[in-house]
């Protein structure tokens, strides 16, 4: 129970960094408070039992709070947004979520044969449909070295890199993806068409 | 002549925990079918010492480190090996067979292609990241009275 009361306390934490930083007039804090927001996140994944998601969020999050304010004390935006009513944007979208929930569960979660499972059995644990899961399969096999298993001590590695490591490969893919397309967009030496570095469109370097 | 980077102690600082926090990445990441960890934190981390670098000496002196031209190579090269992982799992069968002896479960050398899959990933996510941070840095045409 302690526990569970320490998770809502950071939930509510989270929220009210999120709010603030879509909120605050000015861009460093609006940055800080996304940082807050990632940091409270990543101690909620230590203490419900997720530390490969807490190591890597945590990190992520490093990265992203000094990239982002690099980026904000380089750029030194002065311009100033027009004037919101916080109250209101707050209170559209706790109403667009009630709603939202309140569709999915009419929908799937009060009938047995509706496209979403009921709330908290998905799919892959298999009380919901009608063959048995996978994930109770991929728990009972992932960490051992039989011939279902693969060896692997940590499980979760073991169902990210063997069992669904196409879902990885998607997920590299995604990421050399828009590292490339941050290349093409940053750089300012542009190739004529002769092949020799030269002016870019932008005219420096 | 303008010292570039920051101060002193920054730097000596940037000494003293920037090859460990590379190390520590590397850790992370062929440790993590044991325990907590995988390549991509482990990439992360790793890139997170590069960024430590370029902002503590200016880039400048990274750029003699950390080129623009060994992150482009080495992040391809860590996904054209991730996709001859998964090309390879044709030899038992189909894509993605874990096709490499599994070894005892516990061990350093075990679960097969899930090391080599780790550090694959470490390649790739530490030098796109870094890459990425140079092109933020690096790419931008210098002010002359600007401390990075």
């Amino acid at each position: 129970m302690g526990v569970e009361i320490l998770v809502l306390t950071l939930i509510v934490f989270t929220l009210i960094a999120a709010l603030l930083a879509v909120e605050a007039r000015d861009l460093l804090s609006s940055v800080i408070s996304l940082g807050a927001a990632g940091f409270a996140l990543s101690v909620i994944d230590l203490l419900v039992g997720a530390p490969d998601l807490a190591i890597t969020q945590v990190v992520v999050e490093v990265i992203a709070l000094v990239l982002l304010i690099r980026v904000v004390v380089t750029r030194r935006d002065t311009s100033t947004s027009a004037p919101r009513d916080a109250l209101r944007t707050g209170a559209v979208l706790l109403a667009c979520g009630v709603f939202l929930a309140a569709v999915l569960f009419a929908v799937g979660g009060f009938s047995k044969t509706g496209t979403m499972p009921p709330f908290g059995e998905p799919v892959l644990s298999g009380k919901a449909a009608v063959e048995p899961g996978v994930s109770a399969d991929y728990l009972a096999n992932a960490a051992t070295d039989t011939a279902k298993g693969t060896g692997a001590a940590n499980a979760v590695t073991a169902v990210l890199l063997d069992y669904r490591a196409y879902d990885t490969l998607g997920e590299a893919t995604v990421i050399f993806v828009s590292i490339i397309g941050a290349y093409a967009i940053l750089r300012r030496v542009g190739r004529t068409r002769g092949g020799e570095l030269g002016k870019g469109p932008t005219g420096h370097a | 002549m303008k010292q570039a980077g920051m101060t002193l102690i920054v730097k000596n600082t940037a000494k003293l925990v920037g090859g460990f926090i590379a190390v520590f990445g590397v850790y992370v990441a062929l440790t993590g079918h044991l325990g907590p960890g995988g390549g991509f934190a482990g990439g992360v981390i790793l890139a997170a010492a590069a960024v430590l670098i370029v902002l503590a000496f200016g880039r400048e002196f990274a750029s003699r480190v950390i080129t623009e031209r060994i992150c482009h190579v080495s992040d391809s090269c860590g996904a054209m090996l991730f996709a001859a992982i998964a090309l390879l799992g044709y030899l038992a069968g189909t894509f993605f067979v874990n096709f490499a002896p599994l070894g005892r479960l516990g061990h350093l050398a075990s679960a097969g292609t899930i090391p080599i899959s780790n550090l694959a990933i470490l390649v790739k996510v530490g030098a796109g990241l870094a890459g990425a941070f140079l092109a933020l840095s690096a790419f931008r045409p210098a002010k002359p009275n600007q401390e990075v």
